[in-house]
Formats: structure tokens, C-alpha cells, sequence
């Protein structure tokens, strides 16, 4: 029966295609392997672009990348204290 | 002349990066190219015998850099390709006996007098890859349909981009055309999908380079096989030549079994 379903393939995935889902996860966590260096300028430069539209309690800003099986995600948390008025305006 | 400097490189070890290095080098001689091979693994020679040079072999590369000897000294001649050439490296020293500014000037004292300069970098990332990827211009990276294989390749190639060098081409080695038909491992779209570089050539999985290796002599010199073949081709594209990829499949041998299991994978649609 193994070898039967071996032979034709029982529908299921194939290890060849097993292998290229997981080397796609595993590269997209290897690659967003960031250091803390670049996570710090991009912190540097998230806040500089925010300050233009609101005031921000910048020592609460949390900023890292979350890592599940399937994906990664930027996730942020900025505590805004003011949205500034003119910001509306601004393009 | 000026050569082109190339380093071959792989992250993971044991992919045939050294396999690689000597039958393209051999190849382009062929051609009609002056080609040098220079061993970069310090400490874990190969590419000596697997060009089949290990009895010529006097002085090394580090020899050289400490001016022990002169760069003509060192080289060792292919008798059986002209413009073929080896500088071996020390096998008992170990990787920090050198620098990259060293590795820079080895390469400068090379390049009037040849077209081809090959460093055959060691497995890591560390000093050794450093070493041999300074003097290069441009990079050959090698993988092996496995996971692992293609992860460090990946990891080599991030790093090879941001130390500047181009073109960064790649070579898939030790591919099995009926394996992949049977979906049982990567296939070559697989990793280019993930690696996004430029494919230079496949290499199948190939008993000749065993033979090739006892016999210390690199298959492009002589024989007809597959892998041989596929040397070639890479040695061809190199020089800008546009060679269509093989046809692995016709190659691969296709027993009774698969093909029976291909007609009713057929069937099934
Ligand atoms: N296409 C191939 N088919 C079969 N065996 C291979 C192939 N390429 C490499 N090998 C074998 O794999 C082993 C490692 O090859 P080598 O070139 O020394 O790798 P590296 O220099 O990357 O460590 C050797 O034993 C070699 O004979
Ligand atoms: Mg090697």
C-alpha cells in the first residue's frame, strides 16, 4: 500500500514542494534578521516623519519585528499625545 | 590584459565549490584563455588534487606574500592545457596568516598576465571568505538543491552585495532531473524564485566527478559527461556567449518506473 501510494502519489505534497515552502519561511526570517543598528535608524527616521503630523511620547515607542511560521510584520506601538491641527492640511 | 577576478563561494561547505572552480578553469583554458586557479582555503587544500597537481606543488601563495619566493615560483604549470595554472595554498598554516589587503595585492601582481584569476573560497563566512572575496571582482556562488545549501547561499549573497561585487551569478550543483520530476527536490525555478540572482548553470548529479577526482583530472580537460558538459557550457557563458541550458532530463536516465508513474500522473488531470 506504501509503496502504491508512493508510487502515484496519495494527492499529498510532494517533498520537493515541502521543501521550497519551508526555504521561503526560513529565508524571510533569515533576511529580516535585522540588527539593532538598522532597527534604531529606522526608528530615528519613523519618528522624524511622525513629528511632522502629531507629538508622540518618544520615550514610549516601541518598535520590533514580529515573527510567526507564515509571515513577518513591522509592528509598532507610538503613543500619540497630539494630533497637530495644520497637519490635515499638510500633503 | 587585465583579468577578470572571480571567486567561487558557497556559505555551506562541501557543495562543490572546488569541483567547480577547477573545471571551469580548465575549461576557459581550453578555450584558449591564460587562466590561474589560486586555492584560497588555507590550511585545507584541495584544488591541488583535484586538478591533479598535488606532486608539483613547492611553494604556496603565502610564500609569495612573505616574499619567501617569487610569484613564478609559486605557480604551477598544467602540462596538459597551456595558459592552465595553479597557486596552491599553504596547507599548514592556518586563514589569519593573511589579510584582505594581501589578498588585494596577490590578485594585482597576477592580473597583466592572465585572462582569468579563480579564488576558491572556503566554506564560512568568516575570515576565509573574507580573504578570498576582497581580491574579486566578481562571484560565483554555488548551492546544492538542499535547504541548507541554498539558506547560506542566500546568507553569501547578502554579503557579497554589500561588499560591492558584481556580476554575483549562481550555480546550481549535484541537481537530479528525475528526482525533481518526480517533485522529490528542489527545482531549479524553486531557487531562483527565492534567491532572485543569475542562473549561470546547472550541474547534474554526475559519477564523473568522483572518477574525475581519482584520476586528478578535471572533466572538461577530457571526458564526455554530463557534468562535464555543463562545465563547459558555464565556461562558455562566462565569456558572454549565449549557450541555451541543457537538457538535464535527457540525461536522466528515465526507468520504467517513472515512466509508468508519469503516464498515470497524467491520466489523473
Ligand atoms: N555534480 C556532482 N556530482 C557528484 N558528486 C559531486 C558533484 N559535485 C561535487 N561532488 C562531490 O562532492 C564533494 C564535495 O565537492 P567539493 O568540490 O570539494 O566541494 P567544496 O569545495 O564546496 O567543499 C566531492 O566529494 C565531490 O566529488
Ligand atoms: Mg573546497
Amino acid at each position: 500500500m506504501d509503496f502504491l501510494k508512493k508510487l502515484f502519489g496519495s494527492g499529498n505534497e510532494t517533498s520537493g514542494q515541502k521543501a521550497k515552502d519551508r526555504l521561503r519561511i526560513v529565508l524571510i526570517h533569515d533576511r529580516t534578521d535585522i540588527s539593532p543598528q538598522l532597527l534604531n535608524n529606522l526608528r530615528e527616521e519613523i519618528v522624524h516623519v511622525l513629528v511632522k503630523y502629531m507629538d508622540i511620547d518618544e520615550k514610549k515607542i516601541e518598535i520590533d519585528l514580529d515573527r510567526d511560521e507564515k509571515a513577518v510584520a513591522l509592528v509598532a506601538n507610538i503613543p500619540v499625545l497630539r494630533i497637530k491641527r495644520n497637519s490635515i492640511e499638510m500633503k | 590584459m587585465s583579468a577578470r577576478v572571480i571567486v567561487t563561494t558557497s556559505g555551506k561547505g562541501g557543495v562543490g565549490k572546488t569541483t567547480s572552480t577547477a573545471n571551469i578553469a580548465a575549461a576557459l583554458a581550453k578555450f584558449g584563455k591564460k587562466v590561474v586557479a589560486i586555492d584560497a582555503d588555507v590550511g585545507l587544500r584541495n584544488l591541488d588534487v583535484i586538478m591533479g597537481l598535488e606532486n608539483r606543488v613547492v611553494y604556496n601563495f603565502i610564500d609569495v606574500i612573505e616574499k619567501t619566493c617569487k610569484m613564478s615560483a609559486a605557480l604551477v604549470k598544467d602540462k596538459r592545457v597551456p595558459g592552465l595554472y595553479l597557486l596552491p595554498a599553504a596547507q599548514t598554516r592556518t586563514k589569519d596568516a593573511v589579510n584582505p589587503e594581501q589578498m588585494i595585492a596577490l590578485c594585482e601582481e597576477l592580473k597583466p598576465d592572465f585572462d582569468f584569476i579563480f579564488l576558491d573560497c572556503p566554506a564560512g563566512i568568516e575570515g576565509g571568505f573574507k580573504n578570498a572575496a576582497a581580491g574579486a571582482d566578481e562571484a560565483l556562488v554555488v548551492t546544492t538543491p538542499e535547504i541548507p545549501a541554498v539558506r547560506d547561499a542566500d546568507r553569501i549573497i547578502g554579503m557579497l552585495e554589500s561588499m560591492g561585487k558584481s556580476p554575483i551569478r549562481l550555480i546550481i550543483n549535484r541537481l537530479r532531473p528525475n528526482m525533481v520530476q518526480d517533485g522529490d527536490m528542489l527545482a531549479k525555478d524553486d531557487i531562483l524564485d527565492v534567491l532572485s540572482i543569475e542562473l549561470i548553470g546547472v550541474v547534474p548529479e554526475d559519477e564523473s566527478v568522483i572518477r574525475a577526482t581519482n584520476n586528478g583530472e578535471p572533466m572538461t580537460m577530457t571526458l564526455d559527461s554530463p557534468a562535464a558538459h555543463a562545465y563547459l557550457n558555464i565556461a562558455e557563458r562566462l565569456l558572454g556567449h549565449d549557450v541555451p541550458l541543457m537538457d538535464l532530463e535527457s540525461y536522466a536516465g528515465r526507468g520504467f518506473f517513472s515512466k509508468i508513474k508519469k503516464f498515470f500522473r497524467g491520466k489523473k488531470k
